[in-house]
């Protein structure tokens, strides 16, 4: 009892080391600060945004812009169909998309982590079974079901944030699995098992802390994909129609007549917040996975 | 717990399926298609049928009905029957083809997706080639000089547009070149696939298609390239410092024939398989780009059937998508087998 009980506080030391040189490894990586800095500016923009925008400027009823107008003084970004202001509309979406982004990765990472450390752990038929559904799953077209699940569930946030959990479990699974394949070879199992740990105590204390690390670098692709998938499935009309988010923009924009009208002041912002924030995940994600796995260096 | 039980059941695996014939590895790979599809009707049965609160209800909505009517409309259904019985009808019915009735068109759903099927697979199919074709030329270049200028730009090009949402380039594509910006003219049509007004046949009408059918598959291509770049430029990349190469240059080859000649038909094939699984996100894609250009495919049904929301209609275009996706990892499967000498040999 008293080796299993060290072996933890052994292991903390070279973790915090490790975590150090990891920061020193990262700041060499430009993209990978670039990406950083880009979602640190677009987090606290979001944070700050009830401070300068209220319901004065968001209430269709209440804002007395011009409609429809290009960039003017006033409203630097031109306004929309009901007179609101691009920009402010812009910095307040990026609540909402981020928001659906994290917490639908947050039960995607929860649901493949899940699957995959007990696929992994479980090498028999249990692992077997767990491994099929994900085959299966992963053989679905994703956009299909998410708009299915979305559609049957009824239009709102929280019914776009299940399909997409629903829809991208699976790479985590995958991931978590082979990683945990990997770590339940190593002699410290077999030793916390000869000790009399059991399963649970195995997974969760020994197995599940030296799979964080791929789990978090997962999480960061798949909140980028998350928010593409938010932005398309709101577009398609399947999102809250009285929020605001990048794809309720475009959304609304796209059935307002912008597009013939040829607003393009009214479309490119939204695109250009997704795309900066899509790439800020990613370049995040591939930064710390290059640090973390210095054979990718070059790919 | 060893390495060696770890790897187990993958390695068995492989094996069992490497040294069987062609017809038996053909089987095996249907039965698991069939049994994929069978598990693709189970999750469009849960969803579609037993998901909804009171279908009943969104059918009528909005029209007056009495209870005795509602009760009618169950009975018609078949909604009041035990689970397992109207599961087995379902089955049924989807393998003889008959796939509902769409509330919206009041038309069966089967007419609704053939006559949709055309103008969807001229749409994917050209985007595919396309796509294809530009990612692995752009993924073989920047693999084989990775590090490269080229390299670079290419793949942060790729990334880029991967970062881009599918329906928002289309929208500024159409802002761009159908309804002109500035300078720029109105060069190509805004949506549809054939102008009503030029006679719908003969040469006329193809060139018309066409016209329509630039701009969709431009933003396909656009998105879907960056995936190919991706899987060829990875696998170039892993075939790079295998001894084969070294012998080929020994040999005293070009550069450039080593890269043809070797390279590029070892690395093709962990790509193959790669290619036919990701045409699966082509099928997404075609969802939101029909949705912009109203291009009358199965992708602009499934737009048509959300307004509703039309159910058997999206449970529809849930199974032909899915049916779609299926058969494609089956080609990849036995293209893959007809591809590579290592496994055919045995």
């Amino acid at each position: 009892m008293t080796a299993a009980t060290h072996a933890p506080a052994a292991v903390e030391v070279p973790r915090h080391h490790a975590f150090g040189r990891f920061c020193r490894a990262y700041a060499r990586r430009p993209a990978g600060l670039a990406g950083l800095g880009l979602l640190v500016a677009f987090g606290a923009l979001a944070l700050a945004a009830p401070l300068f925008i209220g319901d004065d400027q968001l209430n269709v009823i209440k804002v007395d812009g011009p409609q429809l107008s290009p960039p003017v003084d006033g409203y630097p970004l031109g306004t929309d169909q009901a007179g609101r202001s691009v920009l402010l509309l812009v910095i307040w979406g990026a609540r909402e998309s981020l928001t659906i982004g994290i917490i639908a990765t947050a039960l995607t990472v929860v649901l493949g982590s899940a699957v995959g450390l007990l696929a992994g752990h479980y090498q028999g038929r249990v692992g077997q079974g767990l491994m099929h559904v994900t085959d299966w799953f992963i053989a679905l077209p994703s956009l299909p079901l998410a708009i299915s699940l979305s559609a049957v569930l009824g239009q709102g946030a929280a019914s776009i944030t299940i399909a997409i959990a629903v829809t991208s479990w699976t790479a985590t699974a995958r991931l978590v699995r082979a990683q945990t394949l990997a770590v339940e070879a190593r002699p410290f199992i077999e030793r916390a098992r000869a000790l009399g740990a059991g399963n649970t105590q195995i997974m969760v204390r020994h197995v599940l802390p030296n799979v964080m690390p791929l789990i978090l670098v997962s999480s960061t692709l798949t909140v980028a994909s998350a928010i593409l998938s938010e932005a398309t499935l709101t577009f398609l009309g399947l999102g809250d129609p009285t929020g605001v988010t990048w794809g309720s923009m475009l959304q609304a924009a796209f059935a307002g007549g912008a597009v013939t009208a040829g607003a393009w002041w009214y479309l490119i912002p939204p695109g250009i917040a997704i795309l900066i924030v899509v790439l800020g995940f990613t370049l995040v994600g591939r930064a710390v996975e290059h640090v973390l796995n210095p054979r990718m260096v070059g790919r | 717990m060893s390495s060696l039980t770890a790897a187990g059941p993958a390695k068995v695996r492989g094996q069992g399926v490497k040294r069987s014939g062609f017809l038996p590895y053909l089987g095996s790979k249907l039965v698991a298609a069939l049994v994929s599809f069978f598990v693709t009707l189970v999750i469009g049965f849960v969803i579609f049928s037993l998901m909804p609160a009171d279908p009943v209800r969104t059918l009528t909505r909005g029209r007056p009905t009495s209870e005795a009517q509602l009760a009618q409309i169950r009975i018609q259904l078949g909604l009041d029957d035990p689970i397992w019985e109207r599961f087995l009808t379902f089955v049924g019915n989807t393998l003889k083809g008959e796939l509902g009735y769409s509330w919206q068109f009041q038309q069966s759903v089967s007419s609704l997706v053939a006559d949709r099927l055309g103008p969807t697979l001229l749409l994917m199919g050209t985007a595919a080639v396309l796509s294809i074709a530009l990612g692995l030329w752009l993924g073989i270049r920047s693999g084989w000089r990775h590090g490269s200028l080229f390299d670079r730009i290419a793949s942060s090009a790729s990334l880029t547009l991967w970062s881009v949402p599918t329906f928002w380039l289309g929208m500024i594509l159409l802002v761009t070149f159908s309804v002109g910006v500035g300078p720029i003219p109105s060069l190509l049509p805004a949506g549809g696939m054939s102008d009503p007004s030029l006679p719908q046949e003969g040469w006329t009408h193809v060139v018309d298609v066409a016209r329509h059918l630039v701009l969709p598959c431009l933003t396909m291509v656009l998105v879907v390239f960056a995936q190919y770049v991706t899987v060829m430029r990875t696998s170039i990349i892993d075939e790079m410092g295998s001894p084969y190469l070294l012998t080929a240059r020994a040999k005293g080859l070009t550069d450039d024939a080593v890269r043809r000649r070797h390279a590029v038909p070892n690395a093709l094939l962990p790509s193959v398989t790669m290619i036919f699984m990701h045409l699966g996100v082509l099928v997404s894609g075609a969802i939101t780009v029909e949705a912009v250009y109203s291009w009358p495919g199965l992708g602009y049904l499934t737009y048509e059937a959300l307004k509703i929301p039309d159910l058997p209609l999206l449970q529809g275009t849930f199974i032909v998508f899915s049916a779609s996706v299926i058969i494609m990892n089956l080609l990849a499967d036995v293209v893959y087998r007809f591809l590579d000498p290592r496994v055919r040999a045995q």
